[in-house]
């Protein structure tokens, strides 16, 4: 058993130092985009009018002196040692600047993943289990339909369906009062949350509904049903456990496109998050912040992959118990 | 014995496709008593697993019960709610499926497969589930319980399924094809288990097989399926040596003689779709007893002993003897001869793993070598070296002399030309997109660049396999396997060839199709002077193509000879045990005693072509 677990947590490291290496080329390419670009980077926060005094101010703080190696190796151990710099905005340290609004972000993705998952995973396996059915042919529209609106236009069908047009359940924008948390009232996150869902649900749905057909095709699906399992069984023991694998695979991508898609649902909603915040910090130029988003958001895509993976072997029992 | 209360009746059954209607099995009537095996044979598209599921109250996908009625220890299905069937399954009929490996549930643990069979206590569930594990003769211990199907062996899984079956102790058992995929030492184990299991619980069994050997062996009585119908049943002894119907009396002699001593011969044409069924007699276009009457009418069930049953109106018309094929006279070989193919210490493998290990194996022109062993002997992995296509091994392979390079692309135009290589499933080999034609020339544009003549070579190819030349316009999916088959031997021959390789080409088959392969093969072999390397894992056929053996066990060639010398006299203790597991197909009545294929045996008698006629019943 000793062996066993130990291929299990060998491929677990394996996968996380493919990670770390991933993190590591996105630091590059975000440090290159940022900060290495032709020209002078201090000039182009501060623009054409800038003095010569402020420019010069400026190139300190950002450490833009020295070689471009020197200067990224500078960069590269502030991150580590977790000083992202301070916000050129607010003057602030940027840490003080994300941290509220990577929380209040990651509320609203929790909060849409919780319902997304289980939903889409429920809903596709029910489509594939009425297969040609109308529910079944519905869904197979429905969610292709879903799937091709780009996710701005299903927040702003909502908010004309259930805030400012048909019904008046929801505020339609957010509204944060000073000192309150983003789930004081909840009732203004139902939107957000609702687009996100909306805009995740209908890949993971089809992937589901086309695994499960297979699963349900499978030999091992019609020997369960011939050894008289009650169909619940069938189910939920012998088919939704080879099927989860490869859905695993595109719960991550989705959730990881979710904080790419979040910052246009949080614009549109205007909601207190790092979408909001980045899109604030590209418009202000504010370096700092950029960079540390950046590499926020591509942390959040290594992990989840990272996840996705470590559902994928658990669920493959090939995988488990491999030596 | 008084005949006692069938446990199965089936009774005019009928199951239909939908949305097409058309029969798949029809006017299907039998009975199964309790401690009775009844073996059903048929070759694919028989409908024979239709009928096995049918059993269960189960239909596939796109079909449904048509009529008829299916009753099991009493009890007839039709009227069964759902609740009743779920309990029926499992409990009073139990199913064992035929790939062990694809029918047990990869995510769960071997007991939890079992345990859930049952319903009641835990604790009597485990004791009940262990006992029956110590039945079928594997370990009962949590260790074993807590493990995944793919950490056990085949004919372990296979076995993990006869006990999954036998654990609620079921009036009825269904085995579809539970051998097939098993190597032959494991089949032995897995059919000894069957018997002993239906024996000690006293339950009756259907054995759903294309395999006449096995099923001569383990059946008390024999149902032959032909397109949808079981066109006769009866004893197995009654069938197999007094058998009434044509295609069964063919089927038979179809299946290849572990002894040589009668040669196979195979069933021209091929089975009818469900979709194209023929009127009257579906057999009658590959009958060689046919005659108008046998075209318009279909003919009923008609009793011609205790418990035998035949659907033929030529029931007591002898079958006309067929021609026994001439056994090639074996060419004394000229001392001074060199090996074409020519292979010194060979060793290969993948990666870190060694798959073959001092191979030494000398081919001669004209000769047919047989490469026989199990599953994981290497000797896929040698054919493919020889072809080019493995290329991690060491070693000397040579050609005619010349060195071959291990990866194909490096060989000479020449030497790929003079090398050819057919593989096992000719649904898969056979680019779908493709017709015949284009499938036949590729090899050859390959190895000779734009022809002008390529209508011309497709002609040829076509005709050395026995296709008609309009098959070169068809897709691979418009025609039947054995036909895709030759397709892939055609393209084979198609760049004039010297050294054939064919690696289980048959196995994808059925047996009237393998044999009328073996006997192209066997002709072009003749005709053409080809060098045949046959890979196979079939022991009979061997014995009935090739004219060297080499029995490869764990990567070694651990005997090598003439085939005669070899199963006459084994001497390695592997062979020994692979010929006395393979089932040893007999047909009584004599059958054998004329048309053999000894090498010089007297000829002389009578004019050629009835030398060697072969009677098919002696009456």
């Amino acid at each position: 058993m000793k062996v066993q677990r130990g291929g299990m947590s060998r491929l677990f490291l394996r996968r996380s130092l493919f990670g770390l290496f991933t993190l590591w080329v996105v630091s590059l390419v975000v440090f290159l985009a940022t900060q290495a670009l032709p020209g002078d980077a201090a000039q182009a926060i501060l623009g054409r009018e800038a003095t010569p005094e402020r420019l010069a101010a400026l190139r300190a703080q950002l450490h833009l002196g020295g070689s471009l190696p020197e200067q990224y190796l500078n960069w590269l151990g502030h991150l580590l040692s977790l000083n992202l710099g301070t916000s050129l905005a607010g003057g602030m340290p940027v840490s003080d600047a994300v941290a509220p609004m990577l929380l209040n972000s990651t509320v609203l993705m929790v909060c849409a993943a919780v319902i997304a998952i289980p939903l889409a995973i429920g809903i596709g396996t029910w489509s594939a289990l009425k297969k040609d059915t109308v529910i079944d042919n519905v869904t197979g529209i429905a969610t292709l339909v879903l799937a091709s609106l780009p996710e701005f236009v299903v927040g702003v069908l909502l908010v004309l369906l259930l805030s400012t047009g048909l019904f008046h359940l929801f505020p339609a924008v957010f509204v944060q009062m000073p000192g309150a948390q983003v789930w004081n009232n909840p009732a203004q996150l139902v939107l957000p949350v609702l687009t996100l869902v909306v805009a995740v649900s209908p890949y993971i749905i089809r992937i589901m509904r086309a695994t499960m057909l297979e699963v349900l095709d499978s030999q091992y699906v019609q020997q369960a049903r011939l050894k008289g399992l009650p169909e619940r069984t069938v189910i939920l023991r012998h088919a939704i456990p080879n099927a989860i694998g490869p859905v695993a695979q595109v719960i991550a991508l989705q959730l990881a496109w979710l904080i790419g898609g979040v910052v246009l649902v949080e614009y549109l909603f205007r909601f207190p998050g790092v979408g909001f915040e980045l899109i604030d910090a590209v418009t202000n130029r504010d370096m700092p912040v950029v960079q540390a988003l950046a590499i926020i958001i591509a942390l959040f895509y290594v992990v989840v992959n990272l996840l996705a993976d470590v559902v994928t072997l658990v669920a493959n029992p090939k995988v488990r118990t491999a030596s | 014995m008084s005949s006692p209360t069938p446990t199965l009746v089936v009774d005019n059954l009928k199951i239909v496709g939908v949305p097409s209607m058309a029969a798949i099995v029809e006017e299907l009537s039998l009975e199964v008593r309790p401690g009775e095996i009844l073996g059903v044979v048929g070759e694919s598209g028989s409908g024979k697993t239709t009928l096995g599921l049918a059993l269960l109250n189960y239909c596939k996908d796109g079909t449904r019960m048509g009529g008829g009625s299916v009753s099991v220890a009493g009890q007839e299905l039709a009227g069964l709610n759902w609740r009743q069937v779920r309990r029926l399954r499992g409990q009073t009929v139990a199913y064992i499926p035929q790939s062990p490996a694809s029918a047990l549930n990869p995510a769960l643990r071997i007991g939890t497969q079992l345990g859930e069979c049952l319903a009641g206590e835990p604790a009597t569930v485990l004791a009940r589930v262990r006992e029956v594990l110590r039945e079928v003769a594997l370990d009962d211990d949590d260790a074993f319980l807590a493990r995944y199907p793919h950490q056990l062996s085949g004919g372990q899984q296979q076995r993990v399924a006869i006990a999954m079956a036998f654990t609620a102790r079921p009036a009825l058992i269904v085995m579809d094809e539970p051998t097939t995929g098993l190597d032959v030492s494991t089949q032995e184990h897995v059919l000894a288990t069957v018997r002993q299991m239906c024996q000690n619980y006293d339950c009756a069994a259907v054995y759903i097989s294309h395999d006449m050997a096995v099923v001569a062996e383990l059946a008390d009585r024999i149902a032959v399926m032909y397109s949808g119908r079981i066109v006769e049943i009866g004893a197995t002894a009654e069938v197999l040596a007094n058998s009434r119907h044509p295609y069964t009396g063919r089927l038979l002699l179809a299946v290849p003689d572990l002894d040589a001593k009668r040669p196979m011969i195979g069933i021209p044409g091929h089975a009818p779709s469900p979709l194209a069924r023929p009127r009257g007699c579906a057999f009658a276009p590959r009958c060689p007893l046919a005659d108008e009457g046998c075209t318009t009418t279909a003919p009923e069930a008609t009793e011609v002993g205790p418990r035998h049953t035949v659907r033929c109106f030529k029931a007591d018309v002898p079958l006309p003897a067929v021609p026994a094929r001439k056994a090639p006279a074996r060419v004394a070989r000229d001392a001074a001869e060199r090996p074409v193919v020519q292979i010194s210490g060979l060793k290969a493998g993948y990666s870190s793993f060694t798959v073959l290990e001092d191979i030494n194996l000398d081919v001669y022109a004209g000769d047919c070598v047989a490469l026989l062993g199990e599953s994981g002997s290497g000797k896929t992995t040698l054919s493919r070296c020889i072809a080019g296509l493995h290329h991690n091994f060491s070693g000397g392979l040579t050609l005619d002399g010349e060195q071959l390079a291990a990866n194909s692309f490096k060989r000479t135009k020449e030497q790929r030309r003079r090398v050819q290589y057919i593989f096992q499933n000719p649904y898969e080999s056979l680019n779908p997109r493709r017709t015949v034609e284009d499938l036949i020339l590729q090899p050859v544009t390959a190895v000779r660049g734009k022809v002008r003549n390529g209508r011309d070579i497709v002609a040829t190819a076509l005709e050395r396999a026995s296709l008609r030349p309009d098959h070169a316009t068809r897709y691979p999916d418009q025609l039947s396997g054995g036909e895709r088959q030759r397709v892939a031997i055609a393209r084979a021959l198609a760049t004039e060839p010297e050294v054939l390789i064919c690696d289980e080409i048959t196995s994808a088959l059925d047996v009237s199709v393998q044999s009328s392969l073996v006997d192209l093969l066997r002709t072009l072999q003749a005709e053409m002077g080809l060098t045949l390397l046959f890979i196979t894992h079939n022991i009979a056929l061997v014995r009935n193509i090739a004219s060297q053996v080499a029995v490869l066990e764990r990567g070694r060639i651990v005997e090598f000879g003439e085939v005669e010398g070899v199963f006459a006299n084994p001497r390695h203790d592997y062979t020994r045990s692979l010929m006395a597991a393979t089932p040893n197909f007999q047909l009584a009545g004599g059958l054998h005693e004329v048309g053999a294929t000894g090498t010089d045996g007297p000829q002389g008698d009578g004019p050629q072509g009835t030398g060697g006629l072969l009677p098919l019943r002696s009456l």
